[in-house]
């Protein structure tokens, strides 16, 4: 039905809070990052002095480093998890329910929570290192987290047990969603289980791939909460990432140009992922 | 059961050489699942019992170990007595916060995008399918492109460091979720139903209110419950917006275990951590199936 006064009268309040609080602020924000804005924003421009600025931070290129690593090893990791965990899943087991369950739990949870049980966890004073020398196994050594070189594959270890269970559900979902008759075909040219996982189902389940890599790569870029709360972007700042980078130095280091050209490349980054996703999604959508 | 599965077993039953072969695959299959369940179910374990030791038995004791004199002291300190910044109130007044930005938020949010979705799959007007992608992509900003304008915008509405303030920007932030639950949803309906209700001379609302909404509830749930998670768990918003009156409890569980100077006192962290677990777990046990559609029809956002 062509819409009359009322409806679009409805839609258009979310429509300008949307025009305002999304793509104004991100305009605003652009604008920012070519501003000399210090402690307050301020309106008179500068050019891209803040991109010099930026490129020239050794703290920036820290930041990019660790997302490199992090996100990395967080997508390939959760994503082998979750496909593993959803193959196991698949195999006709009883109390499926309850291993799910166990398995999602902690994507109820909040990042800060994860964050301070592997805090603990973690710390070689109180944690895993402590309770296998209590059992006896003396020469245990896990102090990750107090080293600047390694602390950033403590924050993968927090973020891949929060999501794997995730992922799992994806791909379990992918899984039941197989047409049956390839899979009946192999079986009986004598294929072996593996095979068939292999050669004809997981092939098939590259959309699923598709989704989940768009969405761990984009909670990868956003992630903030995790950090602050298993490390604080420490020893140092060997765990900053750029969203901590941003959040440092537009509101505590009082250079608010730089942390708004940082979340501009966030944003790039975001919307290299995620707008060819959305695009071919649409698309789909249509043709259907 | 997925019928594959089934295939795929058969084909291995009828491999296998000797019948003994196929409990030793099934045990190993159970042994890995129930490993893995521990490593996944640990860490909410060792929060447990560490929140009901008493300090020392941390310090000088395995954190994997069930407690030997068991208290709630932690519980009763984390709540109500523990520092909180400058202040020893413990987490409860921040509680209370997240519960007061929180329920208004996933209210008001969830009715926008109910009426968002009906007015999307029902009706036709010119941009809507721009409109519609360009709230979708809302979803997936990093919210720290929005960051400093926000301040300033809470800033001069006088919300900055309020509640209000909060509420307000989970309800802006919101919509492009809520949203497209509702459209995906509403897209789905049976259309002859809306017909025959205008043919009947139901108008705008009385489709919405006798059609659709009682036929709404699972995606009313799911959207309900999404909108509780991640407002709940939600940090960023809350460490920017807020100040001591108006921490979220995410906020203030962060200043308990990060700021506190002096003794590490883990068992109250942990206390802690649980207290502010308590209501996204116990959403996601009563309500899981729910909770896994919001998270699939959160993913696959086409």
């Amino acid at each position: 039905m062509k819409a009359g006064l009322l409806p679009k009268l409805l839609f258009s309040p979310s429509v300008v809070v949307i025009m305002i609080c999304v793509y104004g602020y991100i305009m605003l924000t652009v604008y920012l990052s070519f501003t000399t804005s210090t402690m307050l924003p301020t309106s008179e421009l500068a050019g891209t002095e803040a991109y010099h600025r930026l490129v020239n931070l050794d703290n920036w290129w820290v930041s990019v480093r660790n997302l490199g690593t992090f996100a990395g090893l967080y997508i390939i990791i959760a994503m082998a998890l979750g496909l593993g965990l959803a193959i196991l899943m698949d195999q006709r087991i009883r109390a499926e329910t309850l291993f799910r369950s166990v398995l999602l739990y902690p994507m109820a949870v909040s990042f800060i929570v994860t964050g301070t049980a592997w805090k603990w966890l973690l710390d070689p004073g109180v944690g895993l290192e402590r309770s296998l020398h209590l059992l006896g196994w003396e020469s245990f050594s896990f102090s990750w987290i107090k080293d600047s070189d390694m602390a950033i594959y403590c924050v993968v270890i927090a973020a891949v047990w929060q999501t794997s269970g995730f992922v799992m559900a994806m791909f379990l979902a992918g899984l039941r969603g197989i047409d049956s008759e390839q899979v009946n075909a192999a079986r009986v040219d004598g294929a072996r289980p593996w095979q068939i996982y292999l050669k004809i189902i997981i092939p098939q389940l590259g959309a699923v791939f598709v989704s989940a890599f768009v969405i761990l790569a984009h909670t990868a870029i956003k992630s903030y909460d995790l950090v602050i709360a298993l490390t604080n972007g420490g020893p140092g700042r060997s765990t900053w990432l750029p969203s901590v980078f941003m959040y440092q130095y537009s509101f505590t280091r009082n250079e608010m140009n730089v942390g708004a050209a940082s979340s501009v490349l966030m944003l790039g980054a975001v919307a290299l992922v995620v707008v060819p996703y959305l695009l071919s999604e649409m698309r789909k959508a249509k043709h259907v | 059961m997925s019928e594959i599965q089934a295939h795929i077993t058969m084909a291995a039953d009828q491999q296998s050489v000797s019948p003994v072969q196929i409990p030793v695959k099934r045990i190993c299959l159970y042994a890995l699942l129930i490993a893995l369940a521990i490593v996944f179910a640990l860490p909410l374990y060792v929060m447990a019992a560490n929140s009901l030791k008493p300090l020392e038995e941390i310090r000088n004791g395995n954190l994997m170990a069930l407690p030997h004199a068991w208290t709630v002291e932690p519980w009763l300190s984390a709540w109500s007595t523990a520092q909180i910044g400058v202040q020893p109130t413990g987490l409860r007044p921040y509680f209370l916060n997240s519960f007061l930005i929180v329920v208004p938020a996933v209210l008001l949010s969830t009715l926008i995008g109910s009426l968002n979705g009906y007015i999307l799959t029902q009706f036709r007007f010119r941009g809507s399918h721009v409109l519609f992608a360009a709230m979708l992509f809302s979803v997936f900003i990093p919210y720290q492109i929005v960051l400093i304008p926000m301040a300033r915008t809470l800033g001069i509405l006088g919300l900055a460091g309020t509640i209000k303030g909060l509420v307000l920007v989970h309800v802006v932030y919101g919509i492009g979720f809520t949203t497209l639950f509702f459209r995906n949803y509403y897209a789905a309906f049976p259309g002859e139903l809306v017909r025959s209700a205008r043919m009947d001379g139901a108008k705008f609302f009385g489709v919405l209110w006798r059609i659709l909404l009682p036929n709404s509830a699972p995606i009313i749930v799911v959207t309900v419950i999404w909108q509780f998670t991640n407002i709940w768990n939600e940090f960023l918003f809350g460490a920017s917006f807020s100040d001591f009156s108006s921490y979220p409890l995410t906020v203030a569980l962060n200043n308990l275990v990060n700021s506190s100077t002096g003794v590490k006192e883990y068992n109250v962290h942990f206390a802690g951590a649980f207290i502010a677990a308590i209501p996204t777990l116990v959403v996601y046990l009563v309500s899981g199936k729910y909770f896994v559609r919001g998270l699939m029809a959160g993913s696959v956002k086409g």
